[in-house]
């Protein structure tokens, strides 16, 4: 075990991936020379040169596409979007051409390709730069989609996406690549997709937490049992395509409560996926109604106090907690900060969600 | 027509039946199209056969090609068994895409036919792609370890494979045309972009869709030059395809060829065709391919008037048959829907669907496949 930042942990996994398979290359937008706009290339080019280390001209669409056709011949390409917003403009290579050339050549042709990209808010970088979208990926059958909070994650799971015969779209956190943690740098720290985390385990209540807000639903059961007794479970699912939902369903099963945390929209959203397959599964487990906690309902703005109200923190899902256990939340002993003026609510969590739970779960 | 030199008899008597092939199957295919044997688009590559013969013939058995929707052609004559192909269009099981294509999405791995693309401008990435990685090979000397993800092919290639592109005029308005000629001039590609011209995307007359209407020029300020042949006449077509294709795996270059050509037919089935006039679709029919070329090589008396009847009775027994393969190939099994969505791999657990609740027709199918555990196929 070795402590490392999330971003070298994924460069570590590109190194060891490159070293072992010739095949595979890197390709994107300022990747080499520059060392990546988050630096997650950085000294790569050295190492392999400007064969295997391609720095692409600004063309998203076309970048994706190539990646595809190199695939298809025997190439093993990652892909490399500046942020997960660009990724829109290679929408149709992504979704029309990745995802269904295996299904619409009748098996004849694989896409082994991962497309590295970036999300999340936090930066104050407004709307075309701040949002998460691994809800619309999740939406593609034929796409595997990986989604690490942790620097062990972003290892082990990068190694795996680079040896799966699949496309995946592998989603990065712009506020992760500092934060450090312990990486297995062995091939036991290679991680399997489909194999949820259980981050934390508890009894009360299972909380489930994509992406960064794995590593805030970890910080809001410190705070549940601290400060209010809930011994919180906290689930990482770690990919969404596939989706580990045995781990959701059987930890639901022992708290009989559950709240969906995410930084994305909640209209169509993972939370949303969640709550169906849960209640369409494990109804009958069930105490309350599944809660979610999403990113507001709006293009991320730029103004930090209003940013930071448009995604969610410990707080919320403190509350959510409360609400889901038919605690009374105003008795919740959050001390109030700017970001917690009760106005937000009202435009901030998924319609539905929080104000539904509230009644039901108190009966 | 024909300054371009002849090739040998044989040879000769081969393109005229190609062409012919073509012709009579995509007759057919009409046809079956109105006898609702086929559903979906239908795009018929009617008056474009020399384009098609011209260009894949100028190509070595190891060069890829990759084409669009209108693509029946290029998938027979690169070679795919009209039943196969037929039967694609049938919706059945032995069509070459397993019925999970069907018109716009033909594909036959083994020769190198990397695929019909339903998206105007989606395949000339993946055909940078696929001359990016074959580039590579060359250079890092990966052989024997590529290709893996093909099965059939020959796993070794020769490091000289280029890739052929094909699309419409009205692909070169879109955003990838330019993106994916600047990137393979940048990176030295080996790939050859060959525009059908056929002067219509849909119902949109090239004038109107374009500003540049010299199509060959489209590509100087991207670093591809341009070269344009005849594309009713299969001996330019084949001679200009051939040297564009020389030119590529010797300068290791793009190129960009124009064809103008006219397709005879609507743009696909459902075509009224109000945007021009039967006197326009007339002339060009007296310049049909396949004619002028059966005329030409009986005039060089390389072949006779009962030769050239011959030809075409194979061609329409070919096609009979395809049709009876066709008919006789077996809807694809309802579990296969939910097969090739992904490559099952061991490292791969959970869900793949969203939920395993079967629809009823499927007859449980999907709950085996709903997890992918290794043994979901
Ligand atoms: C991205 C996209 N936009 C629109 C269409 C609908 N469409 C199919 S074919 C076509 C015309 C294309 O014309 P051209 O590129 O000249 O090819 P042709 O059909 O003439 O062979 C259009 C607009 C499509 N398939 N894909
Ligand atoms: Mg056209």
């Amino acid at each position: 075990m070795t402590e490392m930042r999330y971003r070298d942990a994924l460069k570590l996994a590109l190194r060891e991936e490159m070293e072992r398979d010739e095949r595979v290359v890197l390709m994107g937008e300022d990747i080499g020379v520059f060392g990546g706009a988050f630096k997650v290339t950085e000294g790569l080019l050295a190492q392999f040169g400007e064969r295997r280390v391609r720095d692409t001209p600004i063309s998203e669409n076309t970048i994706v596409g190539v990646g595809i056709g190199a695939a298809m011949v025997g190439l093993r390409p990652v892909v490399e979007l500046m942020t997960v917003n660009f990724a829109l403009l290679a929408f149709d290579q992504i979704v029309n051409h990745a995802a269904h050339i295996h299904y619409m050549f009748g098996g004849q042709a694989r896409v082994p390709l991962v497309v590295r990209m970036p999300q999340g808010a936090g930066h104050q970088l407004g709307p075309t730069h701040s949002h998460c979208f691994e809800a619309m990926f999740l939406h593609v059958p034929g796409l595997l989609v990986a989604a690490p909070a942790t620097p062990a994650d972003a290892r082990g799971l990068l190694k795996a996406a680079v040896r799966d015969e699949n496309p995946v779209v592998f989603v990065e956190h712009e506020s992760l690549y500092g934060v450090r943690g312990e990486v297995d740098e062995t091939e036991e720290g290679v991680t399997d997709f489909g194999c949820a985390r259980v981050a934390r385990e508890g009894s009360d209540v299972t909380i489930v937490g994509v992406s960064r807000m794995a590593l805030t639903a970890e910080r809001a059961a410190d705070q549940l049992a601290a400060e209010h007794g809930v011994d919180a479970e906290v689930i990482d699912p770690r990919t969404l395509r596939p989706l580990d939902l045995d781990t959701i369903l059987a930890s639901v099963a022992k708290t009989n409560r559950c709240i969906i945390v995410e930084e994305g929209w909640p209209h169509g959203g993972v939370g949303a996926n969640f709550v169906a397959l849960i209640s369409e599964q494990a109804f009958d487990d069930l105490d309350a109604p599944v809660a979610r906690v999403s990113g507001a309902d709006v293009p991320m703005p730029y103004s930090k106090p209003l940013e930071d109200i448009a995604f969610p923190h410990e707080s919320d899902i403190v509350r959510a907690a409360l609400l889901v256990l038919g605690r009374d939340s105003s008795a919740a002993s959050i001390a109030p900060t700017p970001a917690h003026d009760g106005e937000r609510d009202a435009h901030r969590v998924a319609p539905g969600a929080i104000q539904e739970a509230m009644p039901r779960a108190s009966r | 027509m024909a300054t371009s030199a002849l090739p040998d008899q044989e040879t000769a008597r081969e393109w005229l039946a190609a062409m012919t092939l073509i012709r009579r199957f995509e007759e057919r295919a009409g046809e079956m199209y109105a006898r609702a044997k086929i559903g979906g688009f239908l795009h018929l590559s009617i008056g474009e056969e020399a384009t098609i013969v011209g260009s894949t013939r100028a190509l070595r058995e190891s060069d890829y090609l990759v084409s669009t929707y209108r693509s029946h052609g290029d998938a027979l004559a690169r070679g795919t068994p009209p039943g196969k192909v037929m039967a694609e269009l049938f919706g059945r099981a032995d069509g070459c895409s397993k019925g999970h294509g069907g018109s716009m999405h033909m594909f036959d791995a083994q020769r190198r036919f990397m695929g019909g693309y339903g998206i105007v401008g989606g395949n000339l990435p993946i055909a940078a792609g696929i001359a990016l990685a074959c580039d590579q090979r060359r250079a890092v000397s990966l052989a024997g370890k590529m290709n893996v993800s093909i099965e059939g092919t020959n796993a070794d290639g020769n490091d000289e494979e280029v890739t052929l592109c094909t699309f419409g005029d009205g692909a070169t308005n879109q955003g990838t045309f330019g993106e994916t000629l600047n990137l393979a001039a940048l990176w030295r590609l080996p790939v050859v972009f060959m525009v059908i011209n056929n002067q219509f995307g849909m119902g949109t007359s090239l004038a109107r869709h374009s500003a540049v209407t010299d199509l060959q020029r489209k590509g100087e300020s991207l670093g591809v030059p341009g070269m344009a042949c005849d594309g009713m006449d299969v001996l330019d077509t084949h001679r200009v395809v051939s040297q564009a294709l020389a030119h590529v795996r010797e300068e290791r270059r793009p190129v960009l060829v124009e064809a103008v050509t006219y397709r005879f037919r609507g743009h696909s089935m459902a075509d009224p065709e109000e945007y021009r006039t039967k006197e326009e679709v007339a002339q060009w029919r007296e310049r049909d391919p396949i004619p002028a070329f059966g005329a030409l090589l009986q005039e060089q008396g390389m072949i006779d008037a009962a030769e050239r009847e011959r030809i075409d009775e194979e061609a329409v027994r070919a096609v009979d048959e395809a049709v009876a393969f066709a008919e006789e190939s077996p809807f694809p099994d309802k579990k296969s829907l939910y097969e090739d969505v992904y490559v099952l791999d061991h490292q791969i657990h959970g869900h793949y669907h969203g939920t395993p609740r079967a629809p009823a027709s499927l007859d449980g199918a999907l709950d085996t496949q709903a997890r992918a555990g290794g043994d979901g196929q």
